[in-house]
């Protein structure tokens, strides 16, 4: 019966830190929680999901600080504690898949579930973002979208950003874009909650001060059913950035600083935690850009504090309530970094690896052959506003073919409609016309990963590119001898202009 | 029709079948999960109709999963596939290989065909030579870091499916090592020291598991290496994956349970 419990389990025990289990590594094998009945949105459906007995996994412990992250996890795992190296049940509040991984993910779902199950999970709690590889006439891409659609209509799911009309992407009032912009803007990133997606670059939505991390096919299938997850609690990292913003640096330079600095696994299996009065300073599609690039330092996850920038924003686009939280004062960090970040300076990650950190106006004598300017990570409405704003001071034409790729619907939106600041009202579209960059052209992933041959922008030949996306291991945007230098947006459009690496000042003091 | 309790007709010789094992106390520092189940991971048939998505049940890939008895009888042998440090997803399936998803034996082989094969051409060695599906190389020993990147479980796979069995890296990236654990297309083991300087591409080695952790020996050079535990993901690779180690623990109902 649904409701009988297994206490024969021997994953089960009367008392917490039990070790004669055999599993030293199992902290608090009690700390296996209950199914989260009681939780307000879940549905009747949730009735074939039972629970173990719950035991006392708190009498007499001493109750110690938390960070952000261990206090969203025990929140979600209906704790009132846990310490790093736990391995809790986790309640999910959204899942979030796309075109390459949702078909997979669905398929795991009905194979453990059967096919005609339904989500026993609350349908209302995943979001389909088609965004990878849209725009192309490879059948099997242009399938796994028409798949998701299946699954979605049989599983009544309400945020399916839809596109059936890849002639003209206006066409289709549904598509967003780019999962990671679309759940910001669609308001699903909120403080305090869990949210998990088929995709390595979930960690942006830490900059809501929220957990989320990426998952493969087969945990994803698990969620659709249960709505939850086994997770182990990390350990966290603090990054505190103080300082006032210099004028010509941008978050991706602080993110390209940090990694540079703890190299690609120097975050692996932790939070990065991110905060001081530069963090604070920063908006909220800078914040994003920070936590986008955590998992290129192998973490798990990256998180911000909340705070009233992240209230406006997100209460601006959601109705859904929900409940900041903070670490405590007295939680432990297994590490702690402080940066002045009136010394920085522009950075790139050189070919081939994103720690491969050096300064920008150091490589000004490579030589490019083009520049990509678009992705979660930099091709968001500010990311092209910034990029504007340096093509419009420096007045010139750029020197190498420059790719605008808008994340979403709405950033292409903005690029046309937005105004300039301090550019006598033109918007971003005509500024990068004036100084002949490309055609912003349709949003989606694009070339940040390659894609299918026909993909808009992608590197077929062993080229020099300045990119403002996450990744340049080797072939990462299509040919395995292109180099990526990655970069903010402001050091990509300098370089468009001067058709070398160049730091962004030559252009902007 | 309501959907009722979940039935399961996923026919996992292993779980059913398997004899309780005693739980192994691999210790590791690594994650959990593991699904060491033989089946295809993902899977949408496109010729069966809307509504009922048919996962077809792939043959048992020739995996030493037998490894539905435990982890410590499990024995991997054959020629090594040495890499170093830092081989991201990409560079394992490159990433316009991500829209095949081995949903039928002839995906199945087509992404098998192309695994490693974003390696640079520097690596003249190919693990899977042009115009085959399988590798000779059944066993791969990388150094650090190693599946950094996507969070595509097309990498472990591509992998499993060209006929990999064991990875021994120094180091996982995290979404790498869980997903080869959820899918049990590789088993994901570390060693303690940098094996991947020591071994070269043609060694034969042979990987042996054991209660404490197991033994990488190298035939050709005559070396052995410990290799650590599993850990955390002990338990979970015992039951038989992710969804029958919830179903052990009681967080989704067993099959028999009316």
């Amino acid at each position: 019966m649904a409701s009988s419990v297994i206490s024969s389990s021997p994953f089960v025990c009367k008392s917490p830190a039990k070790k004669d289990l055999g599993f030293s590594s199992f902290r608090k094998p009690s700390q296996i929680s209950i199914h989260g009945c009681q939780r307000k949105s879940i549905s009747r459906k949730i009735v074939s999901v039972m629970a173990p007995q719950r035991s006392s996994s708190t009498s007499g412990s001493v109750k110690t600080g938390m960070t952000m992250t261990e206090k969203i996890l025990a929140k979600a795992a209906e704790k009132s504690q846990v310490v790093p190296g736990d391995n809790i049940w986790v309640n999910v509040d959204v899942l979030m898949t796309h075109d390459v991984c949702g078909p997979g993910a669905f398929g795991i779902f009905k194979r453990e579930f059967g096919d005609n199950a339904k989500v026993v999970w609350d349908s209302e709690k995943i979001v389909v973002i088609p965004d990878h590889y849209i725009f192309t006439t490879d059948k099997r891409a242009n399938r796994n979208v028409d798949i998701m659609r299946e699954h979605c209509r049989e599983q009544n799911i309400k945020y399916f950003y839809d596109i059936t009309d890849l002639g003209d992407f206006r066409a289709n009032p549904d598509y967003k874009g780019v999962c990671h912009v679309a759940l910001a803007q669609e308001g699903h990133c909120r403080p305090g909650e869990v949210l998990l997606g088929t995709d390595s670059h979930t960690c942006t939505a830490g900059a809501f001060g929220q957990f989320a991390t990426g998952i493969g096919n087969t945990d994803a299938g698990f969620v659709l059913g249960t709505g939850k997850i086994l997770l182990k609690v990390p350990p966290t990292m603090r990054f505190i950035l103080d300082g006032e913003m210099p004028s010509y640096l941008q978050a991706k330079d602080l993110i390209l600083q940090i990694i540079g600095e703890i190299s690609v696994a120097g975050a692996t299996y932790k939070t990065m935690e991110f905060s001081g009065t530069t963090i604070e300073s920063l908006t909220m599609e800078e914040r994003m850009t920070l936590c986008n690039m955590v998992v290129e330092a192998g973490g798990k996850n990256g998180v911000i504090p909340p705070d009233a920038t992240t209230f406006n924003y997100v209460e601006n686009r959601t109705s859904v309530p929900f409940q900041p939280v903070y670490s405590d004062a007295n939680a432990s960090f297994v590490a702690d970094y402080r940066f002045d970040v009136s010394k920085l300076e522009p950075v790139v990650a050189k070919p081939h690896s994103p720690d491969n950190r050096a300064l920008a106006r150091e490589c000004k004598d490579v030589k490019i052959d083009r520049v990509y300017i678009g992705s979660c990570t930099g091709g968001k409405t500010e990311d092209f506003m910034a990029a504007a704003k340096l093509f419009h001071a420096a007045g010139k034409q750029v020197k190498v073919p420059t790719f605008l790729v808008p994340a979403t619907q709405k950033v292409w939106m903005d690029v046309y409609a937005l105004p300039v600041p301090g550019a006598g009202g033109k918007t971003c579209a005509q500024i990068f016309e004036e100084a002949g960059c490309d055609t912003p052209t349709s949003p989606s992933c694009g070339a940040c990963l390659g894609g299918p041959a026909d993909t808009y922008a992608r590197l077929n030949e062993p080229q020099v590119c300045v990119s403002t996306t996450n990744r340049n291991f080797p072939g990462r945007m299509g040919h395995k001898e292109g180099q990526i230098y990655l970069a903010s947006p402001y050091t990509a459009a300098a370089s468009a202009l001067t058709g070398h690496v160049t730091d962004p000042r030559e252009f902007l003091q | 029709m309501a959907s009722t309790l979940p039935t399961l007709p996923r026919a996992l010789p292993s779980s059913s079948s398997k004899p309780s094992s005693p739980l192994v106390p691999f210790r590791s520092s690594s994650l959990k999960f593991t699904t060491p189940t033989p089946f295809i991971p993902s899977s949408i048939s496109l010729s069966s109709r809307a509504a009922s998505f048919v996962i077809p049940r792939a043959t048992p890939a020739s995996h030493g999963s037998g490894s539905t008895e435990t982890l410590a009888k499990t024995t991997f042998h054959g020629l090594c596939f040495v890499l170093k440090d830092n081989i991201d997803t990409d560079q394992i399936i490159p990433a316009d290989k991500a829209t095949i998803f081995p949903s039928n034996q002839q995906e199945r082989d087509e992404i098998a065909s192309y695994a490693l094969s974003g390696l640079p051409d520097s690596h003249t060695t190919r693990f899977v030579v042009p115009g085959e599906i399988k590798s000779k190389y059944s066993i791969i020993i990388a150094g650090e870091n190693f599946g950094c990147g996507s969070s595509r479980e097309h990498a472990p796979v591509c992998l499993g499916a060209a006929g990999a069995k064991a990875v021994v890296a120094q180091t996982y990236a995290r979404i790498f090592f869980r997903n080869s654990v959820a899918t049990g297309e590789v088993f994901p083991l570390e060693s303690e020291v940098r094996v991947c300087d020591e071994c070269t591409t043609g060694d034969t080695v042979t990987i042996e598991l054991r209660d404490s952790g197991g033994l990488l020996t190298n035939h050709t050079t005559g070396k052995q290496y410990k290799l650590k535990a599993i850990g955390d993901a002990g338990p979970v690779i015992d039951a038989g994956g992710i969804f029958a180690y919830a179903r052990k623990v009681g967080m989704i109902p067993s099959p028999s349970v009316a």
